[in-house]
């Protein structure tokens, strides 16, 4: 039989905060809401496109983010140990929720749960991949046909000519609006917050910015596809 | 009204079990899905086949003893509804309906469709109780609650353990039914002396048990039978972190507690 066992030292509190279920949401939800942030600011800067002279404004940006290189690591760093520890710790939940149902139903009809929200856990690992590609397509340039250092513009119109590319973009930040429309309300449900008044307005704020941000990305590789966006580049 | 039921036989715990399919010729809309069930166990005691064991009490949706999955939904989907209390005139002529226990590690199954919920009651026995004096009772009306607090503390201490929230939960977690104690009683003065001990055992006691985490589906609050809210599970996550950082040893410091 199980009784509970109440954690000595300060360390034991902290490992035994991480080991419960609970501990671990607030580490996904706190992780979750920093990656969101980063994606509408990266949103923001990708609309950027559509000013008038794109090419020298998405350069000045380009040159703005990397005034102070330092600076710019201890962001990536930042954010690559939100993403890791995003992963790993919902692994490690998953890897639960699993083993607390090894027998599966033979009919499970799910009610409420929207579609999105029972598939985070496709959505999810997609764009895991898919941000080890953007990284390898337009910050490394390895994996682009005609990389140029510095000009974003001009890789991101060659780089979305290729109509498997922009595909696999647009099919990633479909994934990105519907893992946002359920994580960016259920942060809040798991470190606590719900209350009947602010609930349903997180909710609608939710699915807003999800799909804000999906279709504001998207509709750049379909420019370039239909040649709206990149007429200048040969 | 006719009607074929796909019914999960499991002879034991550890016993492989099936999926049986009977016919029911004639049902009677006015029945109880139960009453049903006890029409189908006569049937099946005549011809000298084991009977189909379900759990089952009160049969007035409040004892929490009754309860499997009807088509995939615990208690059937239908809302606040216990299975006791759902009626044959929700369903037509020739449905086929599939009958499962509840499915969850921390819930063995004992026979057909009834599990073993003892993990409840360890969790109810971590912390979900309070110190009273000994003595004459005091005037109920001499403490001050916030109405908005009792009603809170009353809509969770609905209820009822019936394990529908664990049933339909995709992570079989049984954050509702946890969250649900640890409201009830953290919300009102009485529950104050233990409060954060309570959230700290009865969490880790959850843990312990083998239920799985919350990914905020709200499943178990759309099969509740008793309607309670995942405001809840926001509730034991907040009292759960907040103990668990001000968590202290029991001895004082000076020696003089």
């Amino acid at each position: 039989m199980a009784t509970a066992v109440v954690p000595k030292s300060k360390i034991q509190q902290s490992l035994a905060l991480y080991q419960s279920s609970i501990g671990k949401k607030y580490v996904v939800a706190i992780t979750g809401a920093l990656l969101f942030a980063f994606t509408v600011g990266h949103m923001l800067g990708n609309l950027q496109i559509y000013l008038p002279n794109a090419e020298e404004a998405l350069i000045s940006y380009a040159k703005l983010l990397r005034t102070s290189m330092e600076v710019l690591w201890v962001i990536r760093i930042g954010l690559l140990t939100a993403f890791v520890l995003h992963i790993v710790t919902i692994a490690q939940l998953y890897n639960l929720n699993r083993s607390a149902r090894p027998q599966a139903y033979v009919k499970k009809t799910p009610t409420v749960s929207t579609f999105a929200s029972r598939t985070m856990y496709v959505s999810g690992p997609i764009l895991f991949f898919f941000v080890l590609y953007h990284i390898a397509h337009l910050t490394i340039g390895n994996v682009h046909p005609n990389y140029q250092e510095m000009n974003p513009y001009r890789n991101l119109v060659w780089g979305f000519r290729q109509p498997l590319a922009a595909g696999f973009y647009i099919v990633a930040m479909s994934m990105l609006g519907a893992h946002l429309t359920h994580g960016v309300w259920s942060m809040f449900q798991s470190v606590g917050f719900n209350h009947p008044r602010y609930t349903p307005l997180i909710r609608s704020f939710a699915t807003t910015a999800a799909a804000v941000i999906s279709l504001g990305n998207i509709s750049i590789p379909v420019c370039v596809l239909l040649g709206i966006i990149g007429k200048d580049v040969v | 009204m006719k009607l074929t039921l796909n019914v999960w036989r499991q002879t034991g715990p550890t016993a492989p079990g099936k999926m049986v399919r009977y016919e029911m010729p004639d049902v009677n809309p006015d029945m109880s899905f139960l009453e049903m069930l006890d029409v189908l166990n006569e049937g099946l005691i005549q011809k000298g086949d084991s009977p189909i064991v379900f759990e089952h009490d009160c049969r007035e949706g409040i004892c929490g003893s009754c309860g499997f999955m009807i088509d995939g939904k615990a208690h059937g989907g239908f809302p606040k509804t216990t299975v006791c209390q759902l009626h044959m005139r929700h369903y037509k002529d020739g449905d086929e309906l599939f009958l499962e226990p509840w499915r969850a590690t921390a819930f063995p199954i004992v026979k057909d469709l009834m599990v073993n919920r003892s993990a409840f009651d360890r969790i109810i026995q971590a912390g979900g109780f309070i110190s009273v004096p000994t003595g004459s009772a005091v005037d109920g009306n001499a403490i001050a609650i916030p109405k908005s607090n009792s009603d809170r503390a009353m809509d969770a201490a609905q209820c009822i353990g019936c394990g529908a929230c664990v049933a339909s939960c995709p992570n079989a977690s049984a954050s509702l039914f946890t969250g649900a104690k640890i409201a009830h009683l953290n919300l009102l003065p009485q529950g104050q002396p233990e409060k954060l001990d309570r959230a700290l055992h009865m969490v880790t006691t959850m843990n312990e048990e083998m239920f799985g985490s919350c990914t905020n589906l709200r499943e178990c609050e759309a099969t509740c039978p008793k309607g309670i809210s995942i405001e809840n599970i926001a509730i034991m996550n907040r009292h759960f972190v907040e103990a668990s950082f001000a968590h202290r040893p029991t001895a004082s410091e000076a020696g003089a507690g």
